[in-house]
């Protein structure tokens, strides 16, 4: 029993930056956007979250809550910044979406990189956060008398802050996209842009806040994998293809957030089972091939069921020009 | 002196409270193509004035000007007395100008409340039950039949409409504007557009109806205003109109609207199609037990409503398209000897020699028919190239039939090797009825061979395909305008959500009882034929 509780909790630890970057990017897809720079957008807020609350700690001495918070603050911009490339290319420039999403995922892998190093070599050999501010990252949130409650608290009520904000941007994009306004005619840019410009919607205005934004998001799910999952240390490559199972779960949650909650979770677990269940004779290299496995099988999966509903926005990977003729 | 001024007063009630929107030398270019040059355009209030010009007049250009999808590079335009600049969708609709184009702007995955609301500003959660309400208010008002939780995906090509211009009304528009509105309705469903046009129209709305079908003009609207590439010709009044000076003005020349019907002596049976029944994507019957026989030296004419099973008809003919067990389309050569198709692909008939016998001029020229980026030879290639042995290809004869088919077909072309796509779609057309033709089919199926090309273009068209059928071949030819159908056609079968509903002789039938076939199956009436 209590494998299977390790199990899940590990999972759904290591199932956050999946979710997180899985968010940013169906934000992102519902405008029409392809961004297949996750991966890139996922360095550089990993290496701006480290950044953020490194620098923190040096100038004002001490670390905590306040340099987690400027990480997450920093991490967001990096990704802001990264989607924002993207975004002029491709909506203003017109570039063609692919291209400029593999290009960006090698500039932001090379940028993290980049200044991973340069900032080890500045703080001497290599980077670390405090303690503290690990603690702020990594902490267990203190939900008082509810996480002392057996089974269902430790299930539920005892994780860190950043996996509840993720739930939490879950269900509000899900009520954002299906209940409001805005959230339907983001809807109708990624869907039909000429329909949406017709009815009187400024799609680049769209476009470039769902881009962007989703960019952001993507960089904290970055600045989870820099300093919750390597523990506030820069790691080289540390993000190594989360940002690419990410653009596949978007796929498997059928551009739904709420079900992206579910896809978070399956994958999380995918990726750390090795840690919890072993079989004898199976190389551990197996249970490191499984994420992808199961996302060849999903892709295959999804590729097989037609729906109108389920579908990518119609019109994601085209740019949009009103005067096209 | 109160007569002079009675009378001022008259022409600037004229001038201003009149008119709802007043074009002035509006010119609209698109690189080198000068799509409007200095067209006038007035619409008085509370009339229906019909836009009349054919394929490429710039019809359609001057009225998203109008909509704000593009801006004009010259000009002016009044909406209601006042002078106005249109600079996007947005522009328009503050100025109650709404837009029903000729492919539906809807998002397909949302109902129809939701695609009337897009856009539109309001508190951040949609009162989705007000919004129905609304809906229905407007359907009651003007007759229209509508559910508003319905998906669009779900819906027929009349209720989308029907949804545009609810969209529209939503919006408070009382400018309407509507490309080409019936291009893809019944006869039925068009009798039914044009009572809500003159009820909107009694409740003062002003409307534009861009068309170029003449029957259309005379029976809807109040003033017609004609272009002719680009240029204004005149406006004139309905009832002072026919059907002959119209044309005349549209044309800019006298057209003979008679189309040829030569008659052939010597007939053979083809191909003989029985049963045919194949499934859709969705696994549902796309045609359902189709047969018939198509002769030598005939053209048979196939009508219905779009997406009535034409397309998988011909693509099923042509091999592309599996048929269901028990179909059977039997091809009967020439020189004796019969040649069942179903079961075999479009590669195996090719070794077979078959498709040179059959051959097929698409729907989508530039998709299925023509490589676009390719030049005119090695598009001609693409049917010949296997012939030739050896790793090379051979271009030189291809050249030569070439320039032999610009000539024969006084193809516009600024050379052989031009990539296709930078053709017109008169030229593109030639292009692939030539590369057709020159294989010497027996059996020549063409879908909708004159869609987007203008009177003259269709003529050349037409004249092909007589040519074809006077030489023994047998033409099936899939076609929207009925009025074509019925003077170019010898038989022409009626489709009807993929039954066939009858195989008519249109020189004894009317176009009202081919209407009639297109939206019902009448079963009494089959078994009499049969």
């Amino acid at each position: 029993m209590d494998i299977v509780f390790n199990l899940l909790t590990a999972a759904v630890l290591a199932g956050t930056p999946l979710l997180l970057g899985t968010l940013g990017e169906i934000l992102t897809e519902k405008s029409g956007n392809l961004n297949l720079g996750v991966e890139g957008m996922m360095f550089m807020g990993a290496i701006a979250g480290i950044a953020g609350s490194w620098f923190t700690e040096q100038w004002f001495s001490g670390g905590g809550f306040a340099a987690a918070f400027v990480g997450l603050i920093t991490s967001f911009l990096a990704g802001c910044l990264g989607a924002l490339i993207y975004a002029f290319l491709t909506i203003t420039l017109r570039a063609n979406q692919n291209v400029t999403g593999l290009t960006l995922t090698i500039f932001g892998t090379g940028f993290g990189n980049f200044f991973g190093e340069l900032l080890g070599k500045k703080a001497g050999n290599f980077v670390a956060v405090t303690t503290e501010t690990k603690n702020a990252f990594a902490g267990a949130m203190n939900f008082g008398p509810l996480s002392k409650i057996p089974v269902i608290g430790q299930l539920l009520f005892q994780y860190n802050w950043l996996v509840y904000l993720s739930i939490i941007l879950a269900i509000a994009m899900a009520w954002f996209l299906n209940k409001t306004r805005t959230g339907l005619n983001l809807r109708a840019v990624g869907e039909s842009p000429a329909t949406a410009d017709a009815a009187g919607i400024n799609v680049t205005k769209y476009k470039y806040a769902a881009t962007i934004i989703g960019g952001g998001i993507c960089g904290i799910a970055g600045m989870y994998i820099s300093m919750v999952t390597c523990s506030g240390v820069w790691v080289h490559n540390c993000v190594n293809g989360y940002g690419w199972l990410a653009v596949a779960l978007v796929i498997f949650s059928t551009w739904s957030p709420s079900r992206a909650l579910l896809c978070g979770l399956i994958f999380g677990g995918l990726k750390i089972l090795r840690l919890y269940v072993s079989i004898p004779g199976v190389a551990t290299q197996i249970y490191d091939m499984l994420p992808y496995i199961a996302t060849i099988l999903v892709l295959i999966i999804t590729s097989i069921r037609q729906s109108k509903e389920l579908a990518q926005p119609k019109s994601c990977g085209l740019n949009y020009f009103r005067e096209d003729r | 002196m109160l007569f002079l001024r009675f009378l001022e007063e008259e022409k600037l009630l004229d001038n201003q409270a009149k008119y709802a929107i007043e074009m002035r030398n509006v010119t609209k270019t698109f690189g080198s193509v000068v799509a409007n040059h200095n067209v006038n355009l007035d619409l008085r209030e509370g009339e229906i004035l019909a836009l009349l010009g054919e394929n490429g007049s710039g019809k359609t250009t001057l009225m998203n000007m109008l909509s704000g999808i593009y801006f004009p590079d010259s000009g002016e335009i009044h909406v209601h007395g006042k002078e106005v600049s249109i600079r996007a969708p947005k522009d328009a609709f503050d100025l109650g100008i709404g837009m029903i184009h000729q492919h539906f702007k809807l998002v397909d995955v949302l109902t129809a409340a939701e695609n009337i609301v897009l856009g539109l500003p309001g508190g951040v959660r949609i009162n989705r039950k007000a919004l129905s309400e609304k809906i229905r208010e407007i359907s009651s008002r003007y007759g229209f039949d509508i559910d508003p939780d319905k998906k669009v995906y779900n819906m027929s090509v009349s209720e989308k409409q029907t949804v545009e211009i609810i969209k529209v009304l939503y919006r408070g528009a009382d400018i309407l504007i509507l490309d080409e509105p019936t291009a893809v309705l019944t006869p039925q469903e068009t009798d039914k557009l044009f009572r809500i046009l003159k009820a909107m129209k009694k409740d003062g709305k002003a409307i534009i109806i861009i068309t170029h079908k003449m029957n259309e003009v005379l029976s809807v609207s109040d003033r017609v205003t004609i272009l002719r590439k680009g240029e204004y010709i005149a406006t004139v009044n309905t009832a002072e109109a026919d059907k002959q000076s119209l044309t005349d003005m549209m044309v800019g020349h006298s057209v003979s609207l008679s189309i040829d019907r030569p008659v052939v002596e010597k007939k053979e049976c083809r191909l003989s199609v029985r049963n045919l029944t194949c499934l859709s994507e969705d696994n549902v019957p796309a045609i359902r037990d189709v047969s018939f026989d198509a002769m030598g030296g005939e053209i048979l004419g196939i009508a219905g409503i779009a997406g009535s099973g034409q397309k998988e008809l011909c693509e099923t003919l042509a091999g592309l398209y599996p048929a269901q067990p028990g179909s059977s389309i039997v091809f009967h050569r020439p020189e004796g000897g019969d040649e069942e198709l179903v079961g075999h692909t479009a590669a195996e008939l090719q070794k077979n020699g078959i498709n040179i016998s059959l051959a097929f001029v698409p729907e989508d020229r530039l998709g299925m028919g023509l490589v676009a980026s390719l030049d005119m030879v090695d598009n001609l290639m693409l049917r010949t190239y296997r012939d030739h042995s050896g790793p090379f290809v051979d271009r030189k004869a291809a050249a030569d039939v070439a320039t032999r088919l610009v000539k024969e077909l006084e193809i516009v072309i600024p050379g052989i090797h031009t990539p296709i796509r930078r053709l017109s779609g008169g030229n593109v057309q030639k292009v692939l009825l030539g590369r057709e033709i020159e294989g010497n089919p027996h059996i020549l199926v063409v879908a909708y061979p004159v869609r987007g090309l203008d009177i003259n273009s269709s003529y050349t068209v037409y004249n092909l395909l007589n040519e074809q059928k006077k030489k023994g071949v047998s033409v099936i030819f899939i076609g929207e305008d009925l009025d074509v159908l019925m003077e170019i056609s010898d038989h022409v079968m009626v489709l009807c959500g993929g039954e066939v509903s009858g195989i008519v002789d249109p020189r004894t039938t009317t176009k009202e009882e081919i209407g009639m076939m297109m939206v019902h199956v009448d079963n009494d009436r089959k078994e009499n034929q049969a």
